[in-house]
Formats: C-alpha cells, sequence, structure tokens
C-alpha cells in the first residue's frame, strides 16, 4: 500500500468512526424527538413518518451538524421543516382563533365550577383528563402549538425554540403566551361543557 | 387583599414561572406572593397544570421505531444540508 493509500484509509476510517458516533448520539435522542412530534401531528403514524423521514435526512446530511452543538436542536429544526413542508401546518386548524381569554381564565373556571371555591390547587387540575389536554394541544393553531410543544413539552429555552422555528426570539415568547392562553381556553370548554 | 392589584399579577406570572423576571421583579412578586392568598392559589394552580401538561402530552415512542431508525444508519452522505 502507498502513502497516500494509508493516508486515504485513515481518513475514510476516521470518517467511518465519526459518522458512527453521530448516529449513536441522534439516536439516543429519537424517544425526545418522537415526544415533540408526536404532539405536532394528527395520529401516532404520522409522527411515526416524521421521525423516520427526520432521521433520514439526518443521517444523510450529517456533515452538516457542527459537533458540540445543541443536536437536539438541529434535529428538531430538520423536523419542523419537514413538517411544515408536508403541509402538515394546516391540518386541524381552526379558522379562526377564538377571542383571548386572559391567563387565569381555566384556573378562575375550574375553582368555581363545583359551585364554590376550591383550594387545593392539584385537587383542582386533576379535574382536567389526560386526554383532555391532548385534545386541546391539537386544537390549537399549529403556529402556537408548535411553541407549546417545543418550550413546553420538549423543554427547549426560548432561544432554542428561536433557532429551531427561524423566527426572532420575542416571536416565540409571544406565541407562547397566546399558545398557552388558548389551551387554557380549550381545556376550559372541554372540562365544563 | 383587593382584587385590583391583582389583575397586574396575571401577567407577572407567566414570566415569574418562566424565570424572566429581574431581580427587583422577581423580589417584588415573592414578596406579594407571601402575602396575597388569591395569587397565591394562582401560582399553585399554574404552576401543578404546566407539570400536569407535560407529563399528560408525553407519550412513548412505538415499539419497532427504534429499529427502523437504526435501518436508516449508513446512508451515502448527499451533500444535502438540513435547512
Amino acid at each position: 500500500m502507498s502513502e497516500t493509500d494509508a493516508t486515504e484509509a485513515r481518513r475514510i476510517a476516521a470518517e467511518a468512526r465519526d459518522r458512527a458516533r453521530f448516529e449513536e448520539e441522534a439516536l439516543g435522542l429519537a424517544d425526545q424527538v418522537y415526544r415533540v412530534a408526536r404532539r405536532l401531528v394528527g395520529s401516532r403514524e404520522e409522527a411515526e413518518d416524521l421521525v423516520q423521514e427526520t432521521y433520514a435526512r439526518a443521517f444523510r446530511s450529517w456533515r452538516s451538524f457542527t459537533p458540540g452543538t445543541n443536536m437536539r436542536a438541529w434535529l428538531l429544526r430538520i423536523l419542523t421543516n419537514l413538517n411544515v413542508d408536508r403541509g402538515r401546518r394546516i391540518q386541524r386548524t381552526p379558522q379562526t382563533q377564538p377571542l383571548e381569554e386572559s391567563d387565569y381564565y381555566l384556573a378562575n373556571k375550574l375553582a368555581t365550577a363545583g359551585g364554590e371555591e376550591v383550594l387545593d390547587q392539584d385537587q383542582v387540575v386533576e379535574r382536567l383528563s389526560q386526554d383532555s389536554i391532548v385534545n386541546a394541544l391539537a386544537e390549537i393553531q399549529p403556529q402556537f402549538r408548535e411553541v407549546v410543544v417545543l418550550v413546553d413539552i420538549g423543554d427547549f429555552t426560548y432561544a432554542d425554540a428561536a433557532q429551531i422555528l427561524d423566527v426572532p426570539i420575542g416571536t416565540v415568547m409571544s406565541r407562547l403566551h397566546r399558545g398557552r392562553r388558548a389551551l387554557k381556553q380549550k381545556l376550559a370548554e372541554e372540562a365544563l361543557t | 387583599m383587593s382584587r385590583e392589584p391583582c389583575d397586574a399579577c396575571e401577567e407577572l406570572l407567566q414570566d415569574f414561572l418562566d424565570r424572566t423576571l429581574t431581580n427587583d421583579e422577581w423580589a417584588q412578586a415573592e414578596s406579594h406572593l407571601s402575602d396575597c392568598d388569591y395569587c397565591r392559589r394562582r401560582y399553585r394552580f399554574e404552576e401543578t397544570l404546566r407539570r400536569y401538561v407535560k407529563l399528560s402530552a408525553v407519550e412513548r415512542m412505538p415499539p419497532g421505531l427504534m429499529e427502523k431508525l437504526q435501518q436508516l444508519r449508513g446512508f451515502e452522505a448527499d451533500g444535502l444540508a438540513p435547512r
């Protein structure tokens, strides 16, 4: 083997190692990626497809990931872009956002639902079923849902969410605010009807 | 405690939970919370709700998905960078 061949062989081996390491790290995050995907789209099947597409693209373009940066955010950026590409943004979207209620709307409604103010806040929250939370999330406008899912379920910082969605941080904050209110309003509607 | 100042607290509470208040605002909020039963209950509610939303919304990966992802490994790089 010539000198050049040996160098080339070492280069290829090193690259294979880098790639395998990248793939391992990405797969280690699959559970968290799925968690976000599942709440962004309407069904488990769609979420599975979306995660598979995300990993297919991530593995193909692994070289564009900068080692040492936030891989979870990098994967989620691919995922949210794919989600938009596939037109899921308009899925299950109510055409108009109902009138916004205040932050305390749900708390006030639930607390007095039994006719009398309840003192234990854990008990108040337990009046909501887990299903009602999942349904309410699915019903809020996609642009608000994205942010609520990333920050409140995916545990991303505002800065990460801004980077993932390619919007200014102020937009993340205002969408989050409105998204949480919309969620509470949906929950109030579900719980009290 | 009168209701009126607490309408302003409603806005502050979300930032309090997000830990995005300045030190001064934080101190004010804490001192108010220790005095105001209404706000304290709303604080407990919002905090509990956030935890409950997270717990309710989390769904584990379906069985078999990890294997499918494993099979995607080793695809030739095609030079397409994610957008």
